[in-house]
């Protein structure tokens, strides 16, 4: 075992992806000194200047340069550094990259990752701290993962470089230095739409994204102690969505919760629970349960955050509103 | 590369003769086609449903540019995109049935008269979105440095774009990069409705929009874009400096747009077509209008090609009906192409 974080794992899949495909590039603010999470930390020294490049504080000519390269021959894996900031590339994501392969009738292709983070807790108050994923999964022609560890970035990261099409990876800057042990031999590739199975349970199915899912497992625990057998599913990439393996669970179970951070109001949360309806709507026993934040703006101060954000004790409660 | 490509390798010398008729022939074949695409509208009621935006008076500047570049460069455009490929060569008959929305368009009908691609040719797209491709053309003028075969790219695009955060963004990297790329924007005074003079600071206190260039220290040059020689020679310097690393240019080329901004927009049912110009309809401004089209850049190097003897008048007749019968063909091929069959439109969302 390799004991590593979530931020070193960055740094490591995307020096092996630049070792591997000369193709692959890196730029963004400050990513040639590592950034402020330290995930870009050594590339400029393994692999120059030229190949991982400061850019100045243009968040839009950051996505849109990414498209222009990528459909000109390179593999862009471009930084934007709080997903907060997305804001300012959109029209490049949603009008350029996502559509570029459709309106060319498949004439282009845009290889490109976004690569950003997201997440609250560290008190960077309410422009710093967001979850605004469901902006990025209604857009066509965009995938978009979120890794909830250092092993899934391991297996998601060199997959999203490989893909030909635009992909966003929503990092979580609460689990950049959770400590983790990764096996020596490394881990492989997974295929991007595949969900993971972190703990079977026959009495509840509990769906959950990024730091949640830690959450859920440790609400699996507590609920083990009171005799209930909670499964928990880690979906990893939102689009595309692995809607088999949770409504497969589902089937056995009757009973589902999904658990995210973002604000629960048209969240991802509610499109899960639309599909799941739609598929096994006779072998649910009870309505489905979203869990996210209130819908208020990420607040600075300790306790507010603390209180915003959804954990393992709302879980909890989301779990017995589904068995009840 | 495609058979054809017009390419003189970006060769600053003054062109040929038959540089110059081909110059002139594509600068017909554009008007050509883009007068089908109007009377369209008339013609076959209902035939094209969305937008349309024309470059007629803009000719001279998009083939100038055009004849400036070499095998492997690439070039981008706004939604006002359908005389660069022409002149790159592309298949009238796709483009045509592309602005139709027929299955044998050039991007199978979904991407329409705003959007259209032909990679092959170094054609990466127009956009819809103004100023959206100006970072794009940074990006793969980066790619282009990173190759390093002395290849360059051109993005075109509108005065009105020159005041959207993605035009300084760009100009600012590509600066300071030294990225070889050439930004050509087409100054015909309009964004749509709205007079230059009323959304630029610049054109307002009547300075050329070239002096843009001067904030993100790169080279700023303002062309009269109704010549294609004199546009052709300022692109032509421009890609040299570019691939010598010496980095990007800004040129500002001076144009009149001869039609509307676009066609008339209406629900379904109500018939379109191409309203008066807005100096007309909006400004009152006949005389301004009536000059542009007294110097009308097509018969104009026309003109000037015969009085030059560089081309016969009678040859240029023949070329004329040669390009007739090419739109003639494009606009039929394009009505009795299919439209696409309706799960069509379900594929390539992704790669
Ligand atoms: C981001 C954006 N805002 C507004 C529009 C609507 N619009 C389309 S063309 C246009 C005028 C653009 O003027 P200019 O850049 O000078 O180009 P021209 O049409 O004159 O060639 C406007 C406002 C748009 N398509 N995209
Ligand atoms: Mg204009």
């Amino acid at each position: 075992m390799v004991r590593t974080t979530y931020a070193a794992t960055v740094a490591a899949t995307l020096a092996a992806a630049m070792r591997a495909d000369e193709r692959v590039v890196v730029f963004g603010e400050d990513v040639a000194l590592g950034g402020p999470y330290l995930t870009t930390k050594g590339l400029a020294e393994a692999f120059g200047t030229a190949r991982v490049v400061n850019t100045p504080i243009s968040e839009a000519a950051i996505c849109g340069a990414a498209i222009g390269a990528a459909q000109s021959g390179l593999r862009p894996v471009v930084e934007i550094m709080f997903v907060d900031f997305i804001g300012l590339a959109l029209d490049q994501l949603v009008n350029g990259a996502a559509k570029a392969h459709f309106m060319s009738g498949g004439q282009l292709r845009v290889p490109m990752v976004l690569r950003t983070q997201g997440g609250a807790g560290q008190r960077g108050g309410a422009q710093h701290s967001q979850s605004l994923e469901s902006w990025l999964v209604h857009v066509p022609g965009l995938k978009v993962v979120m890794p909830s560890s250092a092993r899934e970035v391991a297996a998601l990261l060199p997959s999203a470089i490989a893909d030909d099409s635009p992909v966003v990876v929503v990092e979580s800057k609460t689990l950049y230095f959770r400590h983790e042990d990764l096996p020596d031999e490394g881990v492989a590739p997974e295929p991007l739409g595949t969900a993971r199975v972190l703990r079977q349970g026959r009495d509840v199915t509990i769906v959950a994204t990024s730091r949640m899912v830690h959450e859920a497992l440790e609400a699996a625990r507590q609920l083990a102690m009171r005799g209930i057998d909670a499964e928990v599913i880690d979906p990893r990439t939102l689009v595309p969505l692995d809607l088999a393996t949770i409504a497969a669970s589902v089937v056995r179970t009757g009973r589902l919760v999904v658990a995210h951070e973002a604000v629960c109001h048209g969240g991802v949360g509610a499109e899960i629970a639309a599909q799941v309806q739609a598929a096994c709507f006779y072998d649910l026993d009870a309505p489905v349960v979203r869990v996210g934040a209130p819908f208020t703006p990420v607040p600075l101060s300790p306790m507010l955050e603390d209180a915003y954000l959804p954990g393992t004790a709302e879980i909890l409660d989301a779990v017995d509103a589904a068995l009840d | 590369m495609a058979t054809g490509y017009p390419t003189d390798d970006g060769a600053l010398e003054a062109p040929a003769p038959e540089r110059l008729v081909w110059m002139y022939t594509q600068m017909y074949r554009i008007r050509e086609f883009e007068e089908r695409v109007k009377s369209t509208f008339t013609a076959h009621p209902g035939v094209i449903r969305g937008h349309t935006h024309l470059a007629d008076g803009a000719e001279g500047s998009i083939v100038g540019s055009i004849a400036a570049l070499a095998p492997g460069d690439q070039i981008l455009t706004s939604y006002r995109c359908h005389g660069y490929p022409i002149a790159l060569g592309t298949d009238t008959k796709a483009m045509m049935a592309e602005i139709y929305g027929r299955s044998t368009g050039l991007c199978g009908g979904l991407g329409g008269s705003m959007h259209l691609f032909d990679p092959a040719r170094g054609f990466l797209g127009g956009s819809g979105i103004v100023a959206q491709h100006l970072p794009h053309a940074a990006g793969a003028a980066w790619a282009a440095q990173i190759r390093g075969a002395g290849q360059a790219v051109v993005c075109f695009f509108g005065d009105g774009a020159s005041k959207q955060g993605a035009f300084h963004e760009s100009l600012n990297i590509a600066s300071l990069w030294k990225l070889p790329v050439v930004y050509v924007m087409e100054n015909n005074h309009y964004q749509a409705s709205t007079r230059s003079d009323q959304e630029d600071a610049n054109a307002a206190a009547g300075e050329p929009l070239a002096v843009k260039a001067t904030a993100y220290s790169m080279v700023g040059i303002t062309v009269d874009g109704t010549d294609p020689v004199a546009v052709h020679a300022t692109v032509a310097a421009a890609l040299a400096r570019a691939r010598a690393g010496e980095g990007p240019t800004l040129v500002e080329s001076l144009v009149y747009r001869l039609s509307a901004h676009g066609n008339l927009i209406a629900p379904p049912g109500v018939p379109l077509h191409y309203p008066e110009h807005e100096a007309v309809a909006i400004f009152g401004n006949q005389a301004e209008y009536e000059a542009a089209l007294r110097g009308d850049p097509v018969p104009r190097f026309r003109h000037r090609l015969v009085t030059d003897g560089v081309l016969d008048a009678l040859d240029a007749d023949a070329l004329e009906a040669t390009v007739r019968e090419e739109i003639d063909e494009a606009e039929r091929f394009a009505l009795e192409s299919p439209l696409p069959a309706p799960d069509s439109g379900l594929a390539y969302v992704y790669a």
